[in-house]
């Protein structure tokens, strides 16, 4: 008890000028451990561009409404901290603990919004998922989720998202990612697809040689410019007079 | 058992037995070559190499069954196990077998009056021909001739003659636009930062196939809506259906750039993923980005009473690809 109210003298010390700066009101301190830690830990990483209280600083939007599922995806895929302002989130190393972060989640859901998501990719069926991620996905991070290119970003490949992360980016949309609602792709549709993806992560290669698993173009790339070159030399090689 | 011994007996003999020794006073006609043990040793290496490759193959064929790259592995030990082989034989060939060169004149013509003969012979014979100019012009009527029937049905390729067929699309006003399974769709299906495809309502097989069928949905904040003079009134409350077909070479546009939030992210954006043309739906469908020529088409909507979305005419230009003379011609119903 004696600790938890330290903390909280400590976080209010700490964060009072912070946020009344940013013009917020410091009535949104919270005052259960969890999330008071949570508070103190938003001073440190997100206040100056998330604004007091989390309403925004004309950088960055404001998190009222984005809930716990925001909170998780963006903390345990390591896209927030932004390093700088502007650039596209991307998967990085962890600089936040577990029990950072959940604090911070729970003190983003106080905010409200959609809590953490529970899919169940055993429930989903892997060739419906294919054909789902086929019309919803593969445009962008390509049919087997190695990634891909959108002019003025970057889909990530999927080979590192966790079952929980996919739940969660296909309802959230994050940076240029369109955002699916119930009606668009279904929970059970999305556990389908979830399914499909962690399928595509260690896709069978009965051929060799994977080549990215991008289909016949890198295939015939590499037949047209490197088989049939050393295919070629051996036969000039062999088909030259030695002389001993 | 005896007839075994003696078998196995004989078969080493034979294999292991050394050749008979030559006498001391015998006279060889071909003088002997220098030994090459060097040469010997590497055969003998490589020979070694390449059957421990190919064991290597029969025994990961055997007991590799559960290995991540098996397919990968065969092949290495059964192509490692030729190519020693063949450096084998290469060797062989190069420093083992001893190569001589013997040449031998060609004897001097035997009948040189009779290959004059000949030679006349042919020369005389085979002028049938009395009118060789028209030969020549005939044969180059047909040669010519057949290189156009040849070159003719490339006319199917692009639309010279015939571009009804580009122009003419299944959308008229009032037709209810459908998702993939033929149900309707309503004003209020249709959320912010999604993209839906959608087709014309009840349409038959050959409107299927019309490239302007397939519609691509998406909705903008009105006060983001930048549409020029000529497509005001195109929207059906933020929502804009347009061709799913690119304008540079044809192909369905699949992606859509959705940003989160708005101040520092890529403006929204429709892109072709074959060469990554880019089309601004918020200003009527204009290229920011890629080879695509003109802007993509887009269908004027409206919602009826019942909420349902239809087509309030057809699309502002020609659907697909572009060709010559595209902006010429308007699109039909």
């Amino acid at each position: 008890m004696r600790a938890v109210l330290t903390i909280i003298v400590a976080a209010v010390l700490l964060l009072g000028p912070g946020s009344a700066q940013a013009g917020g009101s410091s009535s949104g301190a919270p005052k259960s451990g969890l999330s008071a830690y949570g508070y103190h830990l938003y001073g440190e990483y997100c206040l100056r561009c998330h604004g007091g209280n989390a309403a925004g600083g004309g950088v960055a939007p404001s998190l009222h409404g984005v809930g716990a599922r925001a909170g998780d995806f963006y903390l345990r895929t390591g896209y927030m901290p932004l390093p700088h302002l502007g650039m596209q989130p991307v998967r990085r190393p962890l600089i936040l603990g577990d029990h950072q972060i959940r604090a911070l989640v729970a003190y983003i859901a106080n905010f409200g919004g959609p809590p953490i998501p529970t899919p169940q990719p055993s429930l989903g069926n892997v060739s419906q998922g294919l054909a789902l991620f086929t019309e919803h996905c593969a445009g962008c991070h390509q049919v087997v989720a190695q990634g891909g290119y959108v002019t003025g970003a970057l889909p990530p490949p999927l080979i590192d998202a966790t079952p929980l992360q996919i739940a969660e980016a296909v309802r959230i949309g994050p940076y240029v990612m369109p955002e699916f609602s119930q009606h668009a792709i279904s929970n059970r549709q999305l556990d389908s697809i979830i399914s499909y993806v962690e399928y595509a992560k260690h896709p069978a290669r009965p051929g060799g040689w994977g080549l990215g698993f991008l289909g016949p173009v890198p295939e015939g790339l590499v037949t047209w410019f490197v088989a049939i070159p050393a295919l070629l030399g051996l036969c000039l090689v062999l088909g030259r007079r030695f002389r001993s | 058992v005896r007839g075994k011994r003696n078998a196995i007996i004989s078969a080493l003999v034979l294999l292991l037995g050394r050749r008979r020794r030559p006498r001391p006073d015998e006279i060889r006609i071909v003088p002997p070559v220098p030994r090459k043990p060097a040469a010997e040793l590497a055969v003998l290496s490589l020979l070694g190499l390449s059957s421990l490759c190919a064991l290597g193959f029969v025994f990961i064929y055997a007991f590799g069954k559960s290995l991540p790259d098996l397919t990968q592995l065969l092949g290495a030990s059964l192509g490692l196990a030729l190519l020693f082989l063949a450096a084998a034989l290469i060797v062989v060939g190069l420093q083992l077998v001893p190569t001589e060169e013997v040449a031998e004149d060609y004897p001097p013509n035997e009948h040189p009056h009779e290959q004059q003969l000949i030679a006349e012979l042919t020369d005389e014979a085979g002028t049938r021909f009395t009118r060789g100019r028209f030969f020549k012009l005939g044969l180059l009527g047909a040669g010519g001739s057949l290189g156009l029937a040849l070159l003719a049905p490339a006319v199917s390729f692009g639309p010279l003659f015939r571009v009804g067929d580009f122009l003419r699309t299944p959308w008229r006003k009032g037709r209810r636009l459908v998702d993939e399974h033929g149900r309707p769709y309503k004003a209020s299906d249709i959320e912010e930062n999604d993209f839906y495809l959608a087709f014309p309502e009840h349409s038959s097989g050959t409107e299927n196939e019309q490239m302007a069928a397939s519609l691509v949905l998406v909705k903008l904040p009105p006060d983001q809506l930048r549409l020029p003079p000529s497509l005001r009134g195109y929207d059906a409350h933020g929502i804009l259906a347009y061709s799913r077909i690119c304008t540079h070479a044809g192909c369905a546009i699949t992606l859509y750039r959705a940003p989160l939030f708005q101040p520092d992210e890529p403006r929204p954006a429709l892109v072709c993923p074959c060469h990554y043309s880019t089309f601004d739906p918020a200003t009527g469908g204009t290229v920011t980005f890629g080879p695509a020529g003109r802007d993509l088409p887009l269908l004027p909507l409206y919602e009826d009473s019942g909420g349902y979305l239809r087509a309030k005419g057809n699309f502002d230009g020609p659907v697909g690809p572009s060709w010559w003379g595209v902006r010429l011609w308007k699109a039909q119903p």
